[in-house]
Order: C-alpha cells, then structure tokens, then sequence
C-alpha cells in the first residue's frame, strides 16, 4: 500500500481514536517526520502455523501443558464471579495445576465466562491474539454455545466459535464451579490427547475468523492482527 | 589447568543443586501458604513443570535488544553472586571462587540484576512495567540502606570483607554467631531481608493483583523461564549470604538446606500474617526502625 492510499485510509476511517491516526510531527532537530501509530506501534504479522514436534517429545511437552494452565484474569458477563471461588479452600483449583495470570502474555487459557457483548469481543481478539501459542480457549455457560437467554440481543454474539476457536464448552446458566473444574479436567484430556491445537486452527482458518469478526464488529480499529 | 576445570565442575554441580533446592523450597513454601490458608496447594514438582512450559512455548515475540537482554542480566546477577559465595565452609570444592573482598562485590551484583530489569521491562513499553520498575528501584535502593549499614558493622567487627574469613570466625560454638555477638546488625539485616524477598508487606512491586505483575508484564515464554530460574537460584543464595553472615555458615549440604529453608521460612513467615504495604509506606518503614538500628550498630563499634 503506497503512502498516499494509506494516509487516506486513515484520514477517512472515523471509528480510529485520534491518538492512532496518522500525522506529521516535527522532530527535535527540525525534521518533518511521518508517525503512523498502527504501523509503528503495532505488529501486523499474520500469525503462523507451528507443527507440533515429534511423537515422544510432543507427548511429554503435551503432558506438561496440561499440568500447568495459567488462566488469564478476564471476565466476561455473569460467569466471572464464578471464577475467584476456584481459588478459595472449597474448590482449590491450584491442586491441578490451574494458575490465574493478571496478563495475557503469560497466560495459555482463555475463559470465555459467559454473554459476550460485541465491544467486549474486541477486547477478547486482542487479548487472545497476545498470547502465545500454544492457548486454549474455555467457553463456559450456555451463552457462548448459542446465546443462551441473550440469544435475541442487539449486541451479544450467539455462537463463540465463529470468532475463536474453542477447545471445550462447559454447558448451563451458570455453571457451579465444579462443573469448571470438570471442564479444566477435559481440557486436559484434550491436551494430552494432541487435540488441543486451537492456536494452529486460528492460523489456518485466519481469513475466516477476520471476516467474521468484521461482519460484528462494526467499529474495528485496531490492526488486523495485533501480537 | 586441570584444577580450574574440576573447580568449574564442581561450581556448574553446586549451580544445579542450588537450584532444584530453590525450586524446591519455593514449591514447600507455597504448600506451606495454601495449607494456612486451609487449601490443598500445589503439587510439590509444579515449579518444575511450569518451568518446562515456559522452555518450550511454540511462539514468543520480542520488543528489542534490551527486552532480550533484561532476563539475562538478570540471570548473571543471581549466577554472579552464586559464584562468588562460599557455600560449604571448609570444602574446597564448594567455595567457589571466593576471594578476600567478595562481600562489597556481592553487595554490587544484588543491584545488577534489579538494573538489568530496569532496561529490559522499560523496552517492553508497557506503561505497568515502567510504573512497576520504579517502584522496585525505589524500594530496593531503601531495602539496600539497612543491609549495607549491618554489612558494614560485621565487616569493622570481623576487621575482614572475606565471607570465608567471616564464617571462620563464627565456627566453634553457637554464642560464636554473628546473632549472639553483634546482635544489633543481625537485626538490622533480618528486617531488610523481608524486603530482598519481597514477600507481605513488601510484595507490592511483583504482586500480581496489583498493577499486572509489576516489572515482567511483557515478558512470556523463555523469557519469564529465565527469570524463574534465576528467582530460584537468588532465594537460595540470599539465604546463604545471610547463613554465611550471622548465622555461623555450613559444612555440609544438610546443614545448608535446614539453616537456608529457615532463613528463607523467616520472610513467609511475616508474610503470611501481614498486609500489603503501599510503596511509599514500605519505603518509609525502611527508613525507620531498620535505618536507626542500622546505625546503632555502627556506633556501638566506633
């Protein structure tokens, strides 16, 4: 894209903050200085398929992914006040291997815990595009299945595996934190089973998900795959 | 030639064992918490599991030069002041390359890595780990103070900066212990471990409730592997530092496991039973108590 398309891009798009848009600034020694903040500051590298290593290897590297989830702290809708009770005496889901992680860098699992309104999908594409694969996405309550009691809603998504792939769904309104235990103990199963390869699907599938998540999101400015 | 090479063996051994036992510790500490707090807890191999994940993450960015070299500075403070540390008094093979002033450059490479951190999580560009940063440089320039002060003392006691030396002196009898015969730089140094270890009231900078974990925000994969480990092998060798200081150092690997768990064990200990300090109270609380004993210790020799 030459520099004119984009600067007309940007000056058309009317949903992009105005810290993101492009301009020219002037630079300590006097010089004129293009700054667009969407090339600069972010990466808009497509994400790439990484084939899994071989048999044995892979096996015991799977075995040690399913040992340790690290959770990341992101609520959405009614299910997230169902996650802090995990981490209390009567649930205690440290004893297998279940860590909550306060950023998504950090964190290989992603719960979905509920409604999903469509300015909170935003927010879930970035956070998911930011961790590092391998990831894994839990889908709890009926909901993400298929709307659930929002199912008629002018702004919550119906089915969650339009715009990220799933690797276990934990069904009801609300689920008991047991039931999300029962769905930690199937991820793991999946895990070491070889199945859980999600982040390679969204690798594979990528012009898929895109288009699905611009058909909903009518205001996307962001870059189409922010690391 | 040939003894520097089984010297460096035996350094690379003692750098293993130190670190499955910091690892080690760390998991029987987080036991310790969660059966406190009426939980089950982790399992005991978890650190090492995690580890493994973190080693082999099929993806990882990077924000630059220093983003990589961050975790490694990091990894040559704790390496670093490992190498320089008398672990087993008496053997020849576990002193390491101990020499006659090792103690002002330890002092020197508890800071290193804290700097190296600085540079690295201020590349990452998030505006948490800048604020993160900031906070732990302040609080450890403060939690320095102290140490240094009760380092200072020992060191005019002793009439030595040889932790070899120090460790001698202490040998014999249990009243021959920095803890009985300076009692007041002992103190002044058990108050600023709390703040070396960073656990309750001081965790303020890496709690991870708070600003998202503070310095290591961005970092993921390998990176944060690096800087697991290098947590690890930095426990045990701060226990150490304190064991060999006023605690009458070891002769043998047990004796530096019981003695280094209980050290460490000392700043849970507080932890479990505090609240989380805000930093400019914890930086004041360190310019307080510890600072005038600090001094006092100083005084009494002069």
């Amino acid at each position: 894209m030459s520099e004119n398309d984009n600067k007309k891009k940007n000056t058309e798009d009317r949903f992009l903050a105005e810290e993101n848009k492009q301009r020219i600034v002037i630079s300590p020694e006097g010089e004129e200085i293009t700054i667009n903040p969407l090339e600069d500051y972010f990466c808009d590298e497509r994400p790439e398929i990484v084939a899994p290593k071989n048999k044995v290897v892979e096996k015991f590297l799977n075995w040690a992914r399913a040992e340790s989830l690290w959770v990341l702290g992101f609520g959405t809708g009614c299910g997230s006040i169902e996650i802090p009770p995990l981490l209390t005496p009567r649930f205690d889901a440290f004893r297998f291997g279940v860590q909550m992680r306060p950023t998504p860098r950090q964190s290989s699992v992603i719960i979905i815990s509920g409604y999903l309104a469509v300015k909170t999908l935003k927010r879930v594409i970035r956070s998911y595009e930011q961790m590092q694969s391998p990831k894994y996405v839990i889908a709890l309550g009926s909901c993400t299945i298929n709307g659930g009691m929002y199912y008629d809603s002018y702004n919550t998504i119906n089915r969650l595996d339009y715009y990220i792939p799933v690797d276990t769904y934990v069904t009801g309104c609300m689920p008991r934190p047991e039931a999300l235990l029962a769905g930690f103990n199937h991820l793991k199963e999946r895990i070491k089973a070889g199945k859980a390869e999600g982040a390679n699907e969204y690798a594979e599938k990528f012009d898929w998900y895109k288009a699905n998540q611009k058909k909903i999101i009518k205001d996307w400015n962001m870059p189409d795959y922010n690391w | 030639m040939n003894q520097t090479i089984i010297k460096l063996l035996y350094t690379l051994l003692g750098l293993f064992i130190v670190l499955n036992w910091g690892m080690l510790m760390g998991a029987t500490m987080r036991k310790i918490v969660a059966r406190l707090a009426g939980r089950y807890g982790i399992p005991i191999y978890q650190p090492w599991i995690s580890l493994i994940n973190l080693y082999t993450k099929r993806t990882s960015i990077t924000h630059g030069m220093m983003f990589y070299l961050g975790p490694v500075f990091r990894l040559g403070g704790g390496v670093g002041m490992f190498l320089f540390i008398p672990m087993i008094f008496g053997s020849e093979h576990f002193s390491n390359f101990s020499w006659s002033g090792d103690l002002v450059l330890i002092l020197y490479f508890q800071f290193f890595g804290m700097l190296g951190m600085a540079l690295g999580a201020g590349e990452g560009g998030h505006p948490y780990s800048i604020i993160g940063i900031s906070r732990g440089l302040a609080q450890f320039t403060t939690v320095e103070i102290p140490m240094t002060l009760a380092v200072i003392s020992i060191a005019i006691q002793y009439n030595t900066l040889s932790i070899t030396e120090i460790v001698a002196a202490q040998q014999g009898s249990i009243f021959n212990w920095t803890l009985f015969t300076n009692p007041l730089a002992t103190a002044a140094a058990m108050l600023s471990l709390l703040g070396i270890f960073r656990h309750a009231p001081f965790n303020l900078v890496k709690a991870p409730n708070e600003i998202p974990i503070g310095p290591p925000t961005e970092y993921h994969s390998s990176f944060l592997g690096v800087l697991r480990t290098n947590n690890a092998i930095l426990h045990v060798v701060e226990a150490v530092l304190f064991m060999n200081l006023f605690f009458g150092g070891a002769t043998n690997w047990i004796e530096l496991i019981v003695k280094s768990f209980f050290i460490y064990f000392w700043s849970v200990f507080v932890g479990v039973v505090s609240p989380r300090f805000r930093i400019e109270q914890s930086v004041t609380w360190f310019l307080k108590i510890p600072l005038v004993i600090g001094i006092l210790a100083i005084i009494i020799f002069i």
